[in-house]
């Protein structure tokens, strides 16, 4: 689970990860990185938020599943650079597709699908550099545009849906599921700025060993607590549902701010046994 | 479940049905900036782009005045008016300084300061 702020692909792209400003949040993922070295995911499926890319209000989608052989970066408008496109797994998107439809989450599918920032940046954060990266990938995009958005329980339920396709795919597959977005911020308004370190710590901390103690908060509840755009943290709750046998801390970092936002970073592995 | 009309959360914006509506010509438009090609036309004839997405007097005079909160009031949804904004020359601590009323120096201090 990772913050997916546009200004770390900027940082990126000029190559300023090691200045003061970036260095806090980078160093935050040089644990990941042997994490990853070491388990060698082979697919990742993302939870992120589409920020007007792919979607626009003349159909959104709550819960769109990707299921193209690539997807696509492009210009978002404001500047990022663009990256290359990520390797999709068709087969593991259909598996997906059909398990959840049987499960009742009854999703949009798409075979082609931009993915943004918040799909982009956090694949650079796992895998920095410019070399291909090992994976292929699965987005799936929940909607934070435009409100009613899905609940946290709902979230929670559709991470639990995907972790059981997962789970009754290719038996030798080893996926890796990723969460993104926050943590609290606000872009719009008079209150823009508002940032809430002691709910985002309390967050990072029930993710853990307790996800259902915010499960009750009402996506009212979250944007007051996180901010208009804090409600992001619907992604970590989703990635969160998907680790349905429990879940250890392997790594946390939390730095404000990167932009307008408090940003996190919460490695979780299935419990020792 | 949310209901975004009923409790207000002060100075929180939140994009239900009506702001759907009401917004959907000017973020139409916004939308339309994730071409290079149209970033361009809208700076070589404003009032005519914002024409020809229908806008209406009170998003256009939203437009003109590069007033965000105005914007929103009209109906803008953020995600899509970061891309106007950015053709403007504004990023999200520019935008915040002007909704709060406050310097960009202030704004940025204000973000720094809630790290204690």
């Amino acid at each position: 689970m990772t913050s997916h702020v546009p200004a770390i692909g900027g940082a990126i792209a000029r190559g300023v990860e090691g200045e003061p400003y970036w260095k806090p949040f980078f160093e935050g993922f040089d644990k990941v990185h042997a994490w990853l070295d070491e388990v060698r995911p082979d697919t990742v499926v993302v939870f992120y938020n589409d920020h007007g890319l792919n979607f626009f209000l003349d159909k959104i989608p709550t819960f769109a599943v990707g299921a193209a052989l690539s997807y696509q970066n492009a210009d978002e408008g404001w500047g990022l650079p663009e990256v290359p496109p990520f390797p999709g797994s068709p087969q593991l998107s259909w598996h997906i597709i059909e398990s959840l439809v049987a499960d009742e989450f009854d999703v949009t599918m798409c075979q082609e699908m931009l993915v943004d920032h918040a799909f982009a940046v956090p694949m650079q954060l796992l895998w920095p550099g410019a070399g291909r990266r090992p994976v292929k990938t699965v987005p799936i995009a929940i909607n934070t545009v435009q409100h009613p958005l899905p609940s946290a329980t709902r979230c929670f339920k559709l991470g639990a849906a995907v972790a059981r396709a997962v789970e009754s795919f290719e038996a030798d597959s080893r996926v890796l599921i990723v969460g993104t977005g926050g943590l609290s911020h606000q872009l719009d308004g008079e209150r823009a700025g508002f940032i809430n370190k002691q709910f985002d710590l309390f967050c990072m901390e029930k993710l853990v060993n307790e996800p259902e103690a915010l499960l009750g908060y009402s996506n009212r509840e979250l944007i007051e607590r996180a901010g208009t755009q804090g409600i992001e943290i619907l992604m970590w709750i989703a990635a969160r549902g998907a680790m349905t046998h429990g879940a250890q801390r392997l790594h946390s970092n939390y730095h404000i701010p990167i932009s307008n936002t408090a940003t996190g970073v919460l490695l979780l592995g299935n419990p020792a046994t | 479940m949310i209901s975004v009309r009923c409790q207000p959360i002060p100075g929180t914006p939140l994009f239900g049905a009506d702001e759907a509506q009401r917004g959907y010509a000017l973020n139409r438009m916004c939308y339309s900036f994730n071409s290079a090609a149209n970033r361009q036309a809208f700076r070589d004839d404003e009032e005519a782009y914002c024409a020809r997405f229908g806008l209406d007097e009170e998003q256009k005079d939203a437009v003109r005045n590069r007033d965000v909160l105005a914007m929103i009031d009209a109906g803008g949804n953020i995600y899509y008016l970061s891309k106007l904004v950015g053709i403007f020359g504004l990023n999200v601590q520019d935008i915040g300084a002007e909704q709060t009323g406050t310097s960009v120096e202030a704004f940025r201090a204000k973000l720094m300061a809630a790290a204690k």
